[in-house]
């Protein structure tokens, strides 16, 4: 089906028709026949891109399915998620990186891309089949442990040197498990002291973050730090870009949450596991930290770490309650709440053409012009909406953003020319 | 009255009117019928999802005393371990037309959580590392009786300050009571961020045990959590002991009349000598006792009183 979409502000800038031909090509003239969206008022971005969600299936699909993740993730505007490997079974080979990719496909609503394990079952011990999950049809590039660290120094050494054969990147969970013990569940400050909660300190990220990225540069390879969360971090990573730069043999990126970027520490006061996320909430401090750097680029991208749970996954004592909180449906409109006079040119940059390109998404990320494929969300940059929980395509509820609202809304999400998502409502 | 979860949850007034009742309490322990018929037809659920001896027995005690119908639920093993959800289980007892629940949670935050799902009244009997406010409302109600009043009274607390409940729920406690209150351990037993806290709380924080007991009214000695030791706190129980032990030589410092406090069970030879435990101004059975007459009084006031 060809489409035409008239009057949209290409990034927030000149205002222009694109059109986009039955192969799913932007294309430099108006096909015949086409469909017509008319975009008056409404901003052009590049498809999003997710470094970082949780799909949930295998093994957990009463909390979430590729499916309704995808569905999720169109409404968010979104046209490529990486699929995180803690599913059960583990995507720690190539037949089930290729299962997830399969069912994404079938979805058909965005490009799932399957984050490969790095070492086996997430057990941080021996490396798991990197070539393969690569070489498979899925086409893993991105590797990560995420919910576990990839703890010991020499597994990490030897899985960043591994991926170099084919470029791929290990995306790591900064956490120190001896600094942020096993029941650590809260910012470790003044209010875990006052609420008894056990502390997971700033200092159990940033120990990781510098040990990797001078392991990264001893291998020459490319590291990623997932969920950024403290000013520290964000310290360790000017510097170590700085470093990367100038040698120009290795690289390491980072993404920052959106809700790290808007929420503080102070909401757990009242024990709500809705609020209750791995890295946690931190400190105001740490926010604007975040926020500077997602700005002047030390922090590549925003990733949502869309984590579903099912609501008695979350109905616990907050110590024992599930981490996580959902994310693709909001992440838009939290990015434009938190940091307002971020240009649209940048907001394109974090959350699509940066995780593109660390992920090695050729397709995705583009500039909206003739020759790339049709992966366009058009936004209305003015809208407040309020967000309801229950109007959610995720099977699962935990929402933090409920009845908050938010600026800028997704109206139209378009996947490789397909309308996945019109007038705000799944096409 | 609706629930009891925490200490900042109480007046002065509201401390001061348990207190009140709770005397009255106390006198019934030396009746011979030790019966009142406040709670007839109710009926209180002691849930524990962890072990406790004392506290258990005190509030079921305290129930049946105020002749409620008393059940206790081990709950050891926690929900979550069973794949339950804590709400979830919290909901089927209550739906059996409970009208208290007495909750004992090792995770911090429990009691409030619970209070929120279900009706029944809600008393926290010890929430993780959070509060234990009944252990602090008969702290300062067995101090109170022996000091007369606690305002101005330098009170000393000694211990494991990261891991207690009690100091949580005690400083509030005190403090509201216009106590002075330092509170004492090793820095790695030190609360996260206490030195924040503990400005805007009203109470005083020091390493060094000696520079403050030669000022103290009432020494109140925590235990120290063996089974949360794991973490290398500190280099060993002797360095510990000469620390921040209330050592027989630490006992002869201090005046005669200052009561000393330990909410039990005691680590004898660690944090409080055998002397300094069964010394004269020792009110650990005090405290027992004391901590019956103010279940009694928490029960009462939450169950008792109109629209309960």
């Amino acid at each position: 089906m060809s489409l035409v979409i008239t009057g949209a502000s290409l990034l927030g800038e000149k205002t222009a028709d694109l059109y986009v031909d039955d192969t799913g090509l932007l294309v430099d003239s108006a096909p015949a026949g086409a469909e017509t969206i008319d975009a008056d008022g409404l901003v052009a971005l590049p498809g999003l891109v997710d470094l970082h969600t949780h799909l949930r299936e295998p093994g957990r699909e009463d909390a979430e399915t590729v499916l309704s993740g995808s569905r999720a993730a169109a409404l968010g505007g979104y046209t490529a998620v990486l699929a995180m490997a803690n599913t059960t079974p583990v995507t720690d080979t190539a037949e089930a990186a290729t299962r997830v990719w399969e069912l994404g496909r079938e979805a058909g609503l965005v490009h799932v891309q399957p984050v490969g394990a790095v070492t086996r079952g997430l057990a941080g011990e021996e490396l798991a089949e990197l070539g393969l999950m690569h070489r498979s049809r899925a086409g893993v590039t991105v590797f990560s442990d995420d919910g576990k660290c990839v703890h010991d120094a020499r597994v990490m050494r030897r899985a960043l040197e591994y991926v170099k054969a084919f470029g791929g990147v290990v995306s790591q969970h900064s956490q120190d498990p001896t600094l942020a013990g096993p029941t650590a569940c809260c910012h470790e400050g003044e209010l875990s002291g006052r609420l008894g909660l056990p502390g997971w300190p700033g200092i159990a990220e940033e120990v990781v973050v510098a040990r990797d990225v001078m392991l990264a540069r001893h291998t020459g390879s490319r590291v990623h730090v997932a969920h950024v969360s403290t000013a520290g971090s964000v310290e360790v990573l000017r510097w170590a870009k700085a470093q990367a730069e100038r040698d120009g043999t290795w690289s390491v990126t980072a993404e920052v949450t959106p809700h790290h970027l808007l929420l503080t520490t102070d909401l757990l006061a009242g024990y709500d596991p809705t609020f209750k996320v791995n890295p946690p909430l931190r400190p105001q401090e740490d926010v604007e930290a975040l926020r500077a750097a997602l700005a002047d680029g030390t922090i590549d991208a925003v990733a949502t770490d869309h984590a579903p749970h099912a609501r008695h996954d979350k109905e616990h004592a907050f110590v024992d309650a599930a981490f996580g909180m959902l994310g693709l449906e909001t992440a838009l409109g939290v990015v434009r709440t938190a940091l307002p006079g971020l240009s649209w040119a940048d907001v394109a940059r974090v959350m699509s053409v940066a995780p593109a390109r660390i992920a090695r998404l050729a397709d995705q990320g583009r500039p909206l012009e003739p020759g790339s494929p049709a992966h366009v969300v058009l936004v209305d940059p003015d809208a407040a909406v309020t967000v309801d929980r229950d109007a959610s395509a995720s099977l699962s509820r935990n929402n933090p953003w409920h009845g908050r609202t938010l600026t800028s809304h997704v109206v139209h999400t378009v996947f490789g020319g397909r309308v996945t998502v019109r007038d705000g409502a799944l096409a | 009255m609706k629930h009891l979860l925490s200490v900042d949850d109480l007046s002065t007034d509201e401390v001061e009117a348990l207190f009140a009742t709770a005397a009255d309490m106390h006198d019934v322990q030396s009746r011979e019928v030790k019966k009142l018929p406040a709670l007839r037809g109710r009926t209180v659920v002691n849930m524990f999802f962890e072990d406790s001896t004392r506290t258990r027995s005190s509030f079921e005690i305290a129930g049946k005393w105020l002749s409620a119908d008393v059940i206790n639920i081990s709950a050891k093993g926690s929900s979550a371990s069973k794949g339950e959800s804590l709400r979830d289980t919290v909901l089927t007892v209550c739906a059996m037309g409970v009208d208290g629940l007495v909750i004992r949670h090792p995770a911090s935050g429990a009691a409030l959580q619970v209070s929120q799902w279900v009706d029944a009244g809600v008393v926290n009997a010890g929430d993780g590392t959070h509060e234990h406010p009944t252990q602090a409302l008969l702290d300062a109600y067995t101090l109170q009786r022996r000091l007369g009043s606690l305002r101005d009274r330098h009170v000393v607390v000694v211990g494991d300050l990261t891991h207690s409940r009690v100091f949580r729920s005690n400083v509030q406690c005190l403090t509201k009571l216009g106590a002075r209150v330092t509170v004492v351990a090793p820095p790695t037993l030190m609360p996260s961020g206490v030195g924040t806290w503990s400005a805007a709380a009203g109470f005083e924080t020091s390493y060094d045990l000696d520079a403050v007991l030669p000022e103290a009214d009432a020494v109140m000695m925590l235990r120290v959590q063996r089974e949360r030791m794991s973490g290398g706190f500190f280099p060993s129980a002797r360095e510990y002991t000469v620390g921040y032990g209330l050592t027989r030589d630490r006992l002869s410092r201090l005046r005669p009349d200052v009561p000393i406090c330990h909410p039990g069970p005691m680590n004898r030879g660690l944090e409080i000598a055998a002397d300094a435990a069964d010394a004269a101004q020792s009110v650990v059975l005090q405290q027992v006792s004391s901590g019956l007459a103010i279940r009694m009084a928490v029960l009462y006031h939450l169950l008792a009183g109109e629209g309960a």
